[in-house]
This record gives C-alpha cells, sequence and structure tokens, in this order.
C-alpha cells in the first residue's frame, strides 16, 4: 500500500449511517446519500411558481384581495385585486369582475374592469379584456379580444404620481381575502 | 399555408385577389398576412401626426401592431371589434336581423356607447359595408356624434359589385404608408357601393376623398 493512498483513507470520515430508510439493496451505497428524494416540498421550483399564491378555479370570493406576493387567480373574484409591486396571472379560468392593480399583469382568462399594471400587461390568445387599461408596456396576442381604451404611462410619470398620491387606507380584515386561504378552500372544494 | 407572393387564400372566384404586394407570410402558422401600401392610412395620420393626447377609436379590433403605431405618436387607443360585436348581436348568417331596432340599438350600446365629441379619429376600415341601410344609417349617425368637427375617419369598401363572399381583414398598421392585412375570413358583403353611393352615404360629413386602388378596395376619408 503507497503513503498516498494511506492519507486519502485516513481523510475520508466514516459514512454516517441513515437512520431512516435505510437501503434495500446494501451493494449500492450511493443510494444512502440521496433521501431528500423522498420529500417533494424541497423540489426545486420553477421562478413562475415560487412565492405565488393561487385561487383555484371553484373558489369565488366576493371582496377585495390584496397580497404581497404573486398570485394565481383561475376562480371568480368580485371586488378588487391589488398587488403593489407583484404579478397578477389570469388563469384560463379565472373570471375577474373587478379592478385590478399590479405590477405586471398577464391574462388568460376574463376580466371585466379597469386594469393597472405599472409594469406589464399581457393579454394572451382567448383571453378576454373589457375595460380601461393603463399600463407601460402591452402585449396583446392574436384571438385576444379587448374592448375599452389603452393608456400608455411611461414609467417615469407612473412613479411622480405614485409618489404623490396619498397612503392607501387600510381595508378591513374581514373584507381582505386571504390568498393562501383561498388556495385552500379551492382544494377543500374540489 | 403558404400560397404564390402576393396572392390572398382565394376561397372563391369572387374574392379579391390583390396584387403587386410583397410575400405572403403565416403568423402563428395560420394567418396569411400580406403588406400594401395605403394612401389612406398616410392621410388621416398625416393630420393626426404632429399633436399628442389624441383619442383614436379603433373598429378592428385590437392588435399589437396598431397599440404600438398609434401609443407611440403619443395618443389614447380605443379598440372595439365591430364585426365580431356584429356577430354576437345579429349572427353570422342572416343580416336581415339587422332591421330589428332593438338589435340595433343593443349593438349601438354595446360598440358606440360614448359622450359626444370624443373622439379626434376614427379607424373604421372595412366594418360598415357588412352592415345593412338601416344599422350602417344609425351606426354612421352615432359615429357622427361621437367624433369631433374637423376629425377624420379612414374607412375601406371593395368595390367589386359582383363579389359575393369578399376577404374581411384584421388592418395592422406597418408604418405611416403601409398596411399589413391579416385575412380572418370571408364575409358577404350587405352592400357594395360606388362612388356615388359613398358620396350619399357620406352626405351629413363635412367631405370625402376616395383613393382608387388596384385591388379593388376604395380607401375612403371622411372629414367631420
Amino acid at each position: 500500500m503507497s503513503i498516498f493512498n494511506k492519507r486519502s483513507q485516513e481523510e475520508v470520515p466514516p459514512a454516517p449511517r441513515p437512520t431512516a430508510a435505510p437501503p434495500s439493496n446494501p451493494i449500492e451505497p450511493k443510494k444512502e446519500a440521496t433521501p431528500l428524494s423522498s420529500m417533494p416540498f424541497k423540489t426545486p421550483e420553477p421562478d413562475s411558481t415560487r412565492g405565488q399564491a393561487s385561487i383555484g378555479k371553484a373558489v369565488k370570493i366576493n371582496g377585495q384581495i390584496y397580497s404581497k406576493e404573486d398570485l394565481y387567480v383561475d376562480g371568480d373574484v368580485e371586488g378588487t385585486i391589488e398587488l403593489q409591486e407583484h404579478r397578477l396571472t389570469i388563469g384560463p379560468n379565472g373570471k375577474v369582475h373587478s379592478a385590478v392593480k399590479a405590477r405586471e399583469v398577464v391574462v388568460l382568462g376574463n376580466i371585466q374592469g379597469n386594469v393597472d399594471a405599472s409594469d406589464k400587461l399581457e393579454i394572451r390568445k382567448d383571453a378576454r379584456l373589457v375595460g380601461d387599461i393603463k399600463t407601460a408596456r402591452i402585449i396583446i396576442e392574436d384571438g385576444a379580444y379587448f374592448k375599452g381604451s389603452i393608456d400608455i404611462v411611461k414609467p417615469e410619470a407612473a412613479k411622480s404620481s405614485a409618489a404623490s398620491a396619498p397612503p392607501r387606507p387600510q381595508t378591513a380584515p374581514a373584507a381582505v381575502a386571504n390568498a393562501q386561504g383561498a388556495a385552500v378552500a379551492a382544494e377543500v372544494k374540489r | 399555408m403558404l400560397r404564390r407572393p402576393g396572392a390572398l387564400v382565394s376561397p372563391g372566384p369572387s374574392v379579391v385577389v390583390p396584387v403587386n404586394h410583397s410575400p405572403a407570410t403565416t403568423l402563428f402558422g395560420k394567418e396569411v398576412v400580406t403588406s400594401r401600401p395605403s394612401r389612406g392610412l398616410e392621410q388621416f395620420f398625416t393630420y393626426v401626426r404632429g399633436q399628442v393626447g389624441l383619442s383614436i377609436l379603433d373598429l378592428a379590433g385590437a392588435s399589437q401592431q396598431n397599440i404600438n403605431y398609434i401609443t407611440n405618436l403619443g395618443h389614447r387607443l380605443y379598440s372595439e371589434d365591430f364585426v365580431r360585436t356584429l356577430d354576437d348581436v345579429f349572427g353570422e348568417e342572416d343580416p336581415n336581423d339587422q332591421t330589428h331596432q332593438s338589435l340595433i340599438d343593443q349593438f349601438l350600446r354595446q360598440t358606440l356607447n360614448f359622450e359626444q365629441d370624443k373622439f379626434d379619429g376614427v379607424l373604421v376600415w372595412d366594418v360598415l359595408q357588412y352592415m345593412t341601410p338601416a344599422l350602417l344609417t344609425a351606426t354612421l349617425e352615432r359615429l357622427r356624434t361621437i367624433v369631433r368637427p374637423k376629425s377624420y375617419l379612414l374607412a375601406y369598401f371593395h368595390s367589386d359589385e359582383k363579389a359575393q363572399q369578399v376577404p374581411y381583414y384584421s388592418f395592422r398598421i406597418k408604418d405611416q404608408q403601409n398596411l399589413l392585412l391579416a385575412q380572418r375570413g370571408t364575409r358577404k358583403p350587405a352592400q357594395i357601393f360606388n362612388n356615388r353611393s359613398l358620396e350619399k352615404l357620406f352626405q351629413k360629413f363635412e367631405s370625402v376623398k376616395f383613393f382608387l386602388t388596384r385591388e379593388q378596395l376604395r380607401e375612403v376619408i371622411v372629414r367631420r
């Protein structure tokens, strides 16, 4: 045995024995190092779904929604939706009868109400939007239906008007729908 | 499907086949889009250019090109899909239903429910030719009310009097002199107009100017 082989054997600490889910075949020791694969909540998620609340297609909400994270709406909402610095996605089954305010709005379903998207609005194919739009950028796909006016607001102008605007009043807790709670309700109703 | 350069899909012999166009292309794998110069468009935007903050009504439905072009000029765009609402209210098959006053009122409520003198220009495109006389008269009267005096309307009319079906397009502004025409299908025109009948149609407006093209498509600039 050479001296190099001896040193490398000394430096390698003994592998700890797994306390749970022992390998079924001891000849394959590599499987011991992958116990995380059985924990789905640690699986890396794509950026589009990370930190995003969702309202399922079987959920109907009457009231105001105020969210500090991205929101995906696939159900019915009547009221207002406000996501100051986040993205709102209206899914293909989503029906929103309300004013909408967000940094970015993506519409695959149906919105009947005014949309204020400080950064960008996307109206996808087969989506339907009836209302007045105020945004810095707009993308509308062929096949989308839009009826209303479009006001392009430069980001600088939007910032200055936001700075001069009074602070947003606090909404009553009962009227604010918790997006995470709504997602749970969606699971129950399905 | 790609056709020979300059050709549109021709389901019947009476369909207009434009010539001297840029090669046809497909869009999203389906649509045939051709480019054509438009004197009417050039005139329309000559009038509205140099001003900002105007309100322009587009009756052909929203398209990315028109939104970009008009909002980049500093104007506010109002979008309305006239043909779709026409089909929703009256049905696609029987244009005779367009004589019912209650349906005419409903159509006008859905499409042109704006206050007086709201618009500085209207891109009418080719939608007027799909209306029977009663609906057309009511629509023009409403249009005359909602546009400001001295403002302009841009309209297109097929001029082939024998045509049973004509292609109808989504009109997209490429630049001040050129349009992209994306064919949405073919339709039966409710009326075919010649210069005389167009003058009569817009007799309550201040002036009418025609641009005849080689593709049996009349471009009309109307001043309120």
